[in-house]
């Protein structure tokens, strides 16, 4: 499904446009599944379940929820998408790519000499990147960062960031937790793609994080818990995060590490391992 | 000859102050030490453009790096050995890698923050800073060049490292002085030999070299207030013109100043070199006056080191 021209010129805000229906939006999310698997497969290294755990979170935000632009990624009144768990960068590249921020035929660039398209993302060079990350535990400080900016220009800009569980081991996670609720940036959004797989094992036998929404809860912010493949309930989640005040959101998608491709599906070997040529042909296959 | 003292820190906070007023975009960020940063004058007046982040320097940082991507020129401050030490890493990948236009202030370098004692002490904290492509550092000599050096880095795209110290310092620079990124200043003439100090020790520096002169030696003093990007031209011109290099710094050894200089010396034009600075120690509680002198660091000490290199340059 390619986005037609004249969503590109207005942006792809559902507030101007026709908002993507759910079946369109399953339709791009299988793409995305299949841009994943091939980018990673060619790269020959990256981190596959981690990609595909966010791809209907990606996919509802950059097709139904956010306002922006991939004709001009610095719109400076765009909802910025902060992507905190830089490993999934496939899952990211493969949606601008999808949205027009670059060429399709780029995605197989991942990971190669002089490619826009690093292993972990740079703002630098890729366009629609926000945040250049890879280091874990930043991107919610980052995102608390560009909502009080929006709030000192007056500005309506919402930001978005999606951090991985795993990733809420890192203590700057809380920091910023206990900041952005004492700072009451309601203009905020936590998504956490709570796939309990960390690269060792299961989060729960490598560091367990429950009771994973009381934290939240504790920590002052809005908390809704959903599942994190069903862009129906996404979406539900999302509007409920609209209207609060002077509060931040926490949304708890409870995803499935690999999702759509079975022998990778709840497998922590695929968090960092790329599929080798037999392994792609079958995945492709599950993804027709 | 009474010398005006005046603390760097201070300036700080009202040169803060005064591009506030300026320019909406500055906002200013600290970790719960805003009443010796002294960013707590901007605080005052600005309150919406203030954020104290609590004890929690690594967020700070981060949240810094998120204002600035998003057009803001923020300020974020606390002590040399929190940043960029305690969050090295959130300096590195939030502000360092993406070059955002983050400008980190950290008072309170070396060990002339006295009494609180080691934990306090920034003795490598310009090693680390040096080491992030892309970073501007500068550690002003006095309260005067503070002003010029914080509202350069305002008005400066890219990140910047600016180290003040905790004492009151004299002013080293005469009144027409302009401080400019990347531009050493000599402070005082001399053929002989060269003394290139930064930051607390150009004073030191200059009353060696007045010393010196009484006994007939012509030592040439260099302020070297940006690190990064450092003039590589002034080293260069004071190893062929003097023969030999003191370099002077409160800070370890290894990776500050004293690394810097002889890095340029050795690829373009090698003449003996000393160090003054502090040797692979950490320091300990006492007053400023004691440590800089127990640790090595005061005029009668660079005099010694300008001795032993004349020696070596015969």
């Amino acid at each position: 499904m390619a986005i037609s021209e004249e969503r590109l010129k207005t942006g792809i805000t559902p507030s101007e446009t026709r908002p993507l229906t759910v079946t369109e939006m399953e339709a791009i999310a299988r793409r995305l599944r299949r841009h994943i698997v091939s980018m990673i497969a060619k790269a020959a290294s990256g981190h596959p379940g981690g990609s595909l755990s966010a791809v209907e979170i990606l996919t509802a935000l950059y097709f139904n929820v956010m306002r922006h632009n991939p004709r001009e990624p610095g719109w400076s009144e765009r909802d910025r998408f902060v992507l905190s768990k830089g490993h999934a960068a496939p899952a990211l590249y493969s949606v601008l790519a999808e949205c027009g921020y670059f060429p399709l035929e780029e995605l197989s660039t991942l990971r190669q000499l002089d490619s826009r398209l690093q292993g972990h993302t740079d703002r630098k060079v890729t366009p629609g990147v926000e945040m250049s990350a890879g280091a874990l535990g930043q991107g919610l400080s980052f995102s608390l960062g560009a909502a009080l900016a929006a709030r000192l220009g007056l500005q309506k800009y919402h930001v978005y960031v999606l951090l991985g569980d795993g990733e809420c081991d890192e203590g700057q996670v809380w920091e910023a937790a206990m900041a952005a609720a004492h700072f009451k940036a309601d203009n905020l959004t936590a998504i956490i793609d709570r796939n309990e797989i960390q690269l060792d094992g299961w989060t729960r036998d490598i560091m367990n994080l429950e009771p994973f929404a009381d934290k939240w809860r504790a920590f002052g912010w809005n908390v809704i818990e959903t599942d994190g493949h069903d862009i129906t309930q996404l979406l539900q989640a999302f509007e409920k995060t609209r209207n609060v005040k002077a509060q931040p959101s926490a949304i708890i998608a409870h995803t499935v590490k690999g999702k759509g491709v079975s022998f990778m599906e709840n497998n922590p070997d695929f968090h960092g391992k790329a599929p080798n040529k037999g392994e792609l042909d079958r995945a492709l296959k599950e993804l027709e | 000859m009474a010398v005006q003292e005046a603390s760097l820190r201070d300036k700080y906070g009202q040169t803060l102050v005064e591009l506030g007023r300026e320019n909406p975009d500055i906002v200013v960020l600290d970790s719960d030490l805003s009443k010796s940063t002294m960013t707590t004058y901007f605080a005052r007046e600005f309150p919406q453009r203030f954020f104290d982040c609590g004890i929690a320097e690594q967020n700070m940082v981060t949240i810094a790096a998120g204002l600035a991507a998003s057009g803001k020129i923020p300020f974020a401050s606390t002590f040399a050995v929190f940043v960029p030490g305690r969050c090295f890493d959130q300096v590195r990948m939030s502000i360092a890698y993406p070059h955002l236009n983050v400008k980190l202030v950290a008072t309170h370098g070396g060990i002339s923050v006295g009494e609180d004692g080691a934990s306090h002490h920034a003795i490598e904290d310009l090693s680390l800073a040096l080491s992030l492509p892309g970073f501007t550092v500068v550690v002003p000599a006095d309260a005067f060049e503070t002003a010029q050096a914080v509202q350069t880095a305002a008005s400066t795209q890219g990140p910047f490292y600016i180290r003040l110290c905790r004492p009151k310092l004299p002013s080293v620079y005469s009144a027409d002085y302009r401080f400019m990124v990347g531009s050493a200043a000599t402070v005082k003439p001399g053929n002989d030999v060269t003394v290139i100090a930064t930051g607390l020790m150009v004073g030191p520096a200059l009353e060696a070299a007045t010393a010196l002169q009484a006994e007939g030696i012509g030592c040439r003093v260099i302020s070297m207030s940006t690190l990064k990007p450092l003039d590589e031209q002034a080293i260069i011109k004071a190893a062929v013109e003097t023969g030999a290099i003191v370099t002077a710094e409160e800070h370890l050894a290894h990776g500050g100043l004293g690394s810097l200089v002889a890095q340029v010396v050795v690829g373009n034009h090698p003449v003996p070199v000393e160090f003054v600075s502090i040797k692979d120690t950490f320091a300990q509680s006492g007053t400023a006056t004691q440590l800089l002198e127990k640790y090595g660091l005061t005029a009668r000490d660079i005099e010694r080191a300008v001795c032993s290199v004349l020696v070596r340059k015969r």
